[in-house]
């Protein structure tokens, strides 16, 4: 309740809002707080373009990139007070980099008629935010060139992530495949060219479809990609994404707030806890948690430790895309060192799921800073071989410069976020922008480069390990004591030192071991630099065990999408390069 | 020409084999040492036993042939590469007296063979009747034409040096020097094109696993497939030895080993060689190699033939 005070008062109106104000007359316009303190503002949907439209071209330090775009089933929310009526809503989420602020737009939809205008016109990827919206919502944008499902089979029936479709297969039939049904599947997989908006032939030639993945040793992962050659040059290139939905937005739904934060780890599961960041941070602005200096700085620490195995991985695998075989056996023993450290930590190498509500699961170990020392000395060296192995290799240069370049207006257009982001130049890394859990304690520098091409991409994020482990040496120099977590009754697990004392807090500890811990309602969106861009958590409590609405915006998704801008006119080993360069972890992207 | 005795012809035949069923295991032992790993070491002493087990295993798989492949060339393609690289090593010189034929334009000889192999692999690409394989067969298609043509033009300085296309006469023609140092552009051009043709990496493009995923022989399966693994190891060697043959003087060498030896051991040390350029360097795009064939490699042939026949005319009048 105290939180909820809170925001009232702080919200105040933002400058942004009076500027739409002064637009477009107040009328229709409907403020809501949030705990984020993101200005949110409910608007007409007929309103919808031209607002947005303001808000891209006309308004002074404009909002230049659709950072999310979502829909929230809203019919069986409780806490509602002060939003108009709604059975959808979907969320337009904004970021300027001028203002460094962002805005969130809701619009409310009616059950009986889900529609929308579409925005395609406005932000290009908005194409595959709204066909999500259609595949797991229904809501139908009007104007929208291809609006297909894109994460669920063609052939699915209902949408997933309204509340009454059910999230458990108990809840459903048993799965049966009668012939019919089979053949009707099979049907819906042939690949048609023109339903993919490609041409069989043009004046001089005929073109080859060539269906690359979704096993394929270059996708990373199942992911598919359908080209149209001309010979080996690539006319287009249209990517298939889905196949590795795994529904971690519905499951958000029926975990409990501490329960689902083992799922975090595995939407990019080359990040590992660094994942947990963002979910937790979100619940703990919900909560009003205010997490104590030492978990903060173990958390940073963790998270380098998990960028540095990202971007090895990344490393390995984009020389070895372009065929060569050996730097990803020496980078996965650097990353085995790591890896060791991480387990002494947190006692999982991978997903090691450590962050908890209010801070970390348990105190560093004894002997920590050793390992870490050690490893500081030993890294950086690695690198430098690394260097003259992979960046200075004059094949690699060949086939890597110039290849998938686009510049930071179309990087912004698109959504790219991350080191994609950087190598063209513009220097905006979440963590200096916008500072989390300490990041402004620390001294790093922003890698950037300046061509924007698959070259570039990787030597930002060759830099960024050189940064992190200036970070990490940061944190072993100066960390602090005191708590690991937060002295909160909502963190998990909750305190105990009381239970023994009074019954109050032995049932309050009871219900928050069994049931989990009921956040106050609210909504809180939170962004982290993230291994591979920005990945934000926008949950929404409904005061409750479970978040009622759980959106994970993720970095690799709008990445994918640039795929046919970045490949048209090149040959199928460019894509390769490409597909690379982006560093994208299918989970990532379907989550 | 004369003709070497059957103790020969099947010893030779027998070795050669085993030499290039044994590189499966060399090949994996050498790149996991460089790569920080071991590499197959369980099966028998050092892990040798693996090209026993490699073998036995690919004999039992099904040996199956896609029904949209046309079959008898889908069984004939990978015929070819075998037939074409072991009848290559009949003119191989091993040692005086050891060697199957001897005849007088066994260079030529070894270069018609070298080009017919690359049949096996267009076909093998084109009967699959799967777009990767086609795809690869292109690839192999233009990539031999291309380096075909400067890999004769790289070894005619050799020719002039010694005057003949005879290779015993070549190898005695380096008893004072070898011509890896007269000849060292022939010698890198010969090699880059022997790479080329062998389509190993960092030329393996028509297979280009990260890009066609197997390229040319992506349809095939236990022992046909078999065929171009062995068949791909027999090039290495016939290309390890011709390179010693006609670079690194063949045989010769101080007599505290006999010339057997030292032929083997310098083909070894080619061999190794041609592993650790594959575990070294990336791939260029398929463009990148054409183009690199034609304007750097073609032209520094002509220019070595041209200064070297500029020498060979000067010392002679």
């Amino acid at each position: 309740m105290e939180t909820a005070v809170r925001q009232q008062k702080g919200a105040g109106v933002a400058p942004v809002i009076e500027a739409l104000h002064g637009r477009f007359g107040a009328e229709g316009f409907v403020p809501q707080a949030t705990h984020d303190g993101i200005p949110t503002v409910w608007l007409p949907k007929e309103r919808l373009l031209e607002v947005l439209r303001y808000l891209k071209h006309e308004i002074g330090q404009p909002y230049g990139m659709l950072y999310d775009l979502a829909g929230i089933d809203e019919r069986v929310r409780v806490h509602r007070e002060g939003m108009p009526d709604s059975d959808f809503t979907v969320v337009y989420h904004l970021l300027s980099f001028g203002r460094n602020d962002d805005i969130r737009l809701k619009v409310a939809l009616p059950e009986s008629h889900p529609t929308l205008p579409s925005i395609t016109g406005l932000w290009a990827n908005a194409n595959w935010y709204e066909r999500e919206a259609f595949d797991m919502f229904g809501i139908r944008f009007e104007g929208h060139p291809n609006l297909r499902r894109i994460l669920l089979p063609p052939t699915w029936n209902g949408h997933p992530l309204r509340k009454d479709h059910p999230a458990r297969a108990t809840e459903m039939e048993p799965f049966s495949l009668p012939e019919e049904r089979q053949e009707r599947e099979q049907e819906a997989l042939k690949f048609v060219p023109e339903e993919w908006g490609m041409q069989r032939h043009s004046a001089e030639s005929d073109f080859m479809f060539l269906n690359l993945g979704p096993n394929h040793p270059s996708v990373h992962g199942v992911f598919r990609v359908a080209l149209q050659l001309d010979g080996e040059e690539i006319v287009d290139a249209v990517p298939d994404i889905g196949y590795h939905h795994r529904a971690a937005e519905k499951m958000g739904e029926r975990q409990s707030w501490h329960t689902y934060i083992p799922y975090t780890d595995r939407v990019d599961y080359l990040g590992g806890s660094l994942n947990n960041l963002p979910y937790l941070m979100a619940i703990e602005k919900m909560a009003g948690i205010e997490v104590p200096e030492r978990a903060q700085v173990i958390r940073v620490m963790i998270s380098e430790f998990y960028r540095i195995a990202s971007h090895l991985l990344f490393y390995g695998t984009f020389a070895q895309d372009i065929g060569q075989m050996s730097p990803i056996f020496y980078m996965f023993i650097d990353r085995e060192k790591l890896f060791e450290i991480i387990e002494a930590i947190t006692g999982a190498r991978m997903h090691s799921s450590y962050f908890r509500i209010g801070g970390v699961a348990m105190d560093l170990p004894e002997g920590w800073a050793k390992r870490i020392r050690e490893f500081i000395a030993y890294f950086p060296p690695r690198l430098d071989d690394y260097d003259t192995m992979v960046m200075e290799n004059g094949l690699i240069r060949r086939r890597t410069r110039g290849i998938g370049a686009y510049t930071t207006n179309e990087a912004i257009e698109w959504g790219a976020t991350g080191p994609g982001l950087r190598a063209t130049g513009f220097g905006w890394d979440y963590r200096k922008a916008r500072p989390y859990s300490g990041y402004q304690n620390f001294e790093f520098e922003i890698p950037i480069a300046q061509h924007g091409d698959c070259y570039d991409r990787c030597l930002v994020r060759v830099e960024e390990m050189r940064q992190s482990i200036r970070i990490i040496e940061q944190c072993v120099n100066n960390m602090p004591e005191g708590p690991h977590k937060a002295y909160h009754p909502l963190t998990t697990p909750p305190p105990k030192d009381r239970t023994m004392h009074d019954i109050e807090t032995l049932i309050q500890h009871f219900l928050s071991v069994s049931w989990g811990p009921v956040i106050p309602p609210g909504e809180a969106c939170i962004t982290v630099e993230a291994t591979k861009g920005l990945n934000g958590y926008y949950l929404t409590s409904d005061g409750n065990t479970m978040s009622y609405r759980t959106r994970i915006r993720t970095p690799s998704f709008p990445h994918l999408q640039m795929i046919p801008i970045m490949s048209r006119g090149l040959m199928i080993a460019d894509l390769i390069a490409i597909l690379a360069s982006i560093d994208f972890v299918m989970a990532d992207v379907d989550r | 020409m004369t003709v070497g005795s059957p103790l020969n012809v099947f010893g030779i035949l027998f070795s050669v084999i085993t030499v290039s069923a044994l590189l499966i295991w060399v090949e994996r032992r050498l790149i996991g040492i460089w790569q920080d790993r071991l590499g197959p070491n369980r099966l028998g002493p050092l892990g040798l036993m693996q090209v026993a087990a490699d073998m036995i295993k690919i004999f039992f798989k099904e040996d199956w042939t896609p029904p949209f492949a046309d079959r008898p060339v889908f069984f004939i393609a990978p015929a070819i590469i075998m037939i074409a690289t072991l009848t290559g090593f009949v003119v191989i010189p091993f040692a005086p007296g050891i060697g199957v034929v001897d005849f007088n334009f066994g260079l030529l000889y070894f270069l018609a063979l070298s080009s017919l192999s690359v049949y096996s692999v267009v076909l093998a690409g084109y009967v699959s009747n799967n777009k990767y394989a086609l795809l690869g067969s292109l690839r192999a298609a233009a990539q031999t034409i291309s380096y075909e043509v400067f890999m004769g033009l790289s070894v005619m300085g050799v020719v002039m040096l010694a005057g003949s296309f005879n290779l015993r006469e070549i190898v005695e023609a380096q008893r004072d020097v070898w011509f890896c140092l007269p000849q060292i552009a022939g010698l890198v051009t010969f090699t880059i094109a022997a790479i080329a043709e062998m389509h190993r990496a960092p030329f393996d493009l028509p297979e280009g696993e990260q890009e066609l995923v197997a390229g040319f022989h992506m349809e095939y399966s236990g022992m046909k497939f078999g065929m171009f693994f062995v068949g791909e190891y027999l090039s290495v060697t016939l290309n390890a030895a011709m390179m010693v043959t006609l670079f690194f003087g063949g045989w010769l060498g101080p007599a505290f080993l006999p010339p057997l030896l030292w032929f083997m051991l310098k083909t070894s040390l080619v061999i190794i060689f041609f592993i650790l350029v594959r575990s070294a360097l990336p791939r260029p795009r398929y463009d990148q190699l054409m183009s690199f064939g034609w304007k750097v490699m073609l032209p520094v042939t002509l220019l070595n033939l041209l200064v070297t026949g500029a020498a060979v005319l000067s010392t002679q009048h």
